[in-house]
């Protein structure tokens, strides 16, 4: 195991009454790219805007190596933070800009210029020492805010939403350039995301947050193969949420009509939530599978179809490269192990979480 | 809608017209008798009248006072309009009100009450004797010219001011502090810088109305000490020679178009 570089411990914030996080405890370990990913409103960017200190929290404690940095100003933590809206200073040209923090230490020049080079060659982005941020297109004043940070050499660079206001295709661009500078850093990255697909590409660590609360964390392949809940499985990915029920270990009824599954240990007759992912579903020709249905709807997405399946008074979503057309009689089948069987929400405070009310 | 031509001008011409007569022709009035004797002949004698000791006084102790009050007021203007714009109080508006409301009533009633207020006999005085203090006898100087520039000014400077620093975006401020700085070189290489526009405006908007001023020394000084303002409203006013109150306005002139010219470089500076 890494060693741990951040704790929360217990930080509860609100806001004019409004408690935006509770009780959140979470550690971050040293050289890791951890995601904080969530609706918005659900916290991740005040955890940031905690750990940066911009905010300090009602209760709780931030420690960061070892130290309890809770009330430490910003301009005092070993971390740079990559704004949102890039937030680069707009009467300075790139090299002033990136030289910022470093003119602030009270650093020799030759020193600055090095850095600076240094740091536009990371970002790719040679030759435009002199440019204006008003010049530069988005994408380019994204990298600049992140070579202003990291010739910082912080431990830990935050990053805000860096690629919202981006377009996709140079979002897309953007994810392979930050996996890239973390491995050549080699520093810890903690990143805050509404965008999923963003967090599965980059990410060691995830954390899915909402309403104040964290709801799972995990490797990519965890968050997304075994979401714990509801709310997790919904918003990490199209899936088919079902109510059902555990007959006994390893069998499961979801509408009326029993499934084979590998999960064990959630009672006899217990109700349940139950997650299938719409590309695990197959469709076999009528007797070939377990439950009869009808498609109702196909709309090819390039790489697969997406169809709507009448089964067992329930819409299934399914994605498959194999069409089948709208009116065709076939059957659902699902193999045990794409069967993700869930406790359904216990108390009232889980209950706020579950999908119904996110 | 507009892009036509003819229905531009067609629609602007109210205002074109409005400028013809109230600001073209003015001045044009201004440079016909600055240029001019009393027999109509062209001659810069109006103008290099402002060499004369009497004329050239009043306008340095015009611009000495001018300058003055422009550095208080923006002393003054800018903690006051950083704190409304960084905490976000104009929201309910009352702070801002309350900064414009001594707009709502006639400057020269204003500028009158601190007559009564400085007077040597008056209520400063009257406060400052209840208490044993010493006396104050500012009335009828300079300095007491300058309290009235500065009252009268001072929300031309903090309105400015107050809008570039509004809006300046609290992640550039928080980016500054994430890099190291601490709030004083934050407000020295951050808001300062990106405030300037704010601070060419709120200069010009108190060194010109303080440099042409004339009713503020009158009362406050006591018609004692001539402002160029003075000079000017007397040549109008009291000896009706026209020709020499434009020509040393023309003079006047060029101090102000030098003031917008430096504010106007220093602001495409920035870009």
């Amino acid at each position: 195991m890494k060693k741990e570089l951040i704790q929360l411990q217990h930080i509860s914030k609100s806001f004019d009454g409004n408690m935006v996080l509770d009780d959140l405890n979470l550690t971050i370990h040293e050289n890791s790219f951890v995601t904080l990913l969530g609706p918005s409103g659900c916290g991740k960017t005040t955890t940031l805007r905690i750990i940066g200190g911009f905010e300090r929290p009602d209760e709780g404690k931030v420690i960061f190596d070892g130290q309890d940095i809770t009330s430490l100003a910003p301009n005092k933590r070993q971390l740079n933070t990559v704004f949102q809206k890039y937030a680069l200073f707009t009467h300075m040209d790139v090299a002033e800009n990136i030289a910022f923090g470093l003119k602030i230490k009270n650093k020799p020049s030759n020193y600055i210029k090095d850095k600076i080079k240094y740091a536009l060659k990371l970002v790719n982005l040679e030759g435009f020492e002199h440019r204006m941020p008003d010049s530069l297109s988005g994408g380019q004043q994204q990298r600049v805010a992140i070579a202003r940070a990291i010739v910082n050499e912080p431990k830990v660079l935050l990053l805000d939403e860096p690629l919202g206001a981006l377009d996709l295709k140079l979002r897309q661009d953007m994810q392979y350039e930050l996996i890239r500078l973390k491995n050549e850093l080699g520093i810890t990255f903690i990143y805050v995301t509404h965008d999923q697909e963003e967090a599965l590409t980059m990410s060691d660590h995830i954390v899915v947050m909402n309403q104040g609360y964290i709801q799972q964390e995990g490797s990519p392949e965890q968050i997304y193969n075994e979401p714990e809940n509801a709310f997790v499985a919904d918003f990490i990915g199209d899936s088919n949420i079902l109510h059902a029920t555990m007959v006994r270990d390893e069998l499961v009824n979801i509408l009326g009509t029993d499934f084979v599954c590998v999960d064990k240990g959630f009672g006899e007759n217990n109700p349940v939530d139950v997650v299938i992912r719409p590309e695990d579903i197959e469709l076999v020709p009528r007797g070939k599978g377990t439950l009869p249905g009808v498609v109702t709807n196909v709309i090819f997405k390039g790489v697969h179809y997406e169809m709507d399946v009448e089964a067992g008074g329930y819409e299934w979503l399914v994605h498959s490269t194999r069409l089948n057309e709208v009116g065709s009689e076939i059957d659902i089948s699902v193999d045990p192990f794409n069967i993700q069987v869930m406790n359904k929400p216990e108390s009232e405070d889980e209950k706020a979480l579950s999908v119904e009310d996110a | 809608m507009f892009t036509n031509r003819k229905t531009s001008f067609v629609m602007s011409s109210p205002y074109l017209a409005w400028a013809l007569i109230f600001i073209i022709v003015p001045i044009g009035m201004v440079f016909y008798y600055g240029l001019t004797d009393t027999t109509g002949a062209f001659t810069f004698e109006n103008i290099a009248s402002i060499a004369q000791p009497e004329h050239s006084k009043a306008l340095w102790l015009a611009i000495e006072l001018a300058l003055i009050s422009t550095l208080i007021c923006f002393l003054l203007a800018y903690p006051l309009a950083l704190i409304l714009a960084r905490n976000k109080m104009s929201s309910d508006g009352i702070l801002t009100t309350l900064i414009i409301l001594p707009m709502w009533m006639n400057f020269l009633l204003r500028t009158l009450s601190w007559v009564t207020l400085l007077e040597n006999r008056g209520v400063l005085n009257s406060i400052l004797g209840a208490l044993h203090l010493p006396q104050l006898y500012i009335i009828n100087t300079p300095a007491a010219i300058v309290v009235g520039m500065v009252y009268d000014f001072l929300p031309f400077m903090i309105l400015p001011l107050y809008n570039s620093l509004a809006k300046i975006d609290d992640a550039v401020i928080n980016a500054a502090q994430d890099l190291g700085a601490n709030k004083l070189q934050t407000l020295w290489h951050v808001i300062l810088p990106l405030s300037l526009p704010g601070i060419l405006s709120g200069v010009t908007m108190v060194f010109i109305p303080s440099l042409t001023t004339f009713a503020i020394s009158t009362m406050m000084g006591g018609s004692k000490i001539l402002l160029i303002g003075n000079v000017i409203e007397q040549e109008f006013t009291l000896t009706y020679n026209w020709h020499l109150g434009s020509g040393l306005s023309l003079v006047l002139m060029v101090f102000i178009v030098i003031n917008m010219v430096v504010s106007m470089i220093s602001d495409q500076g920035e870009d």
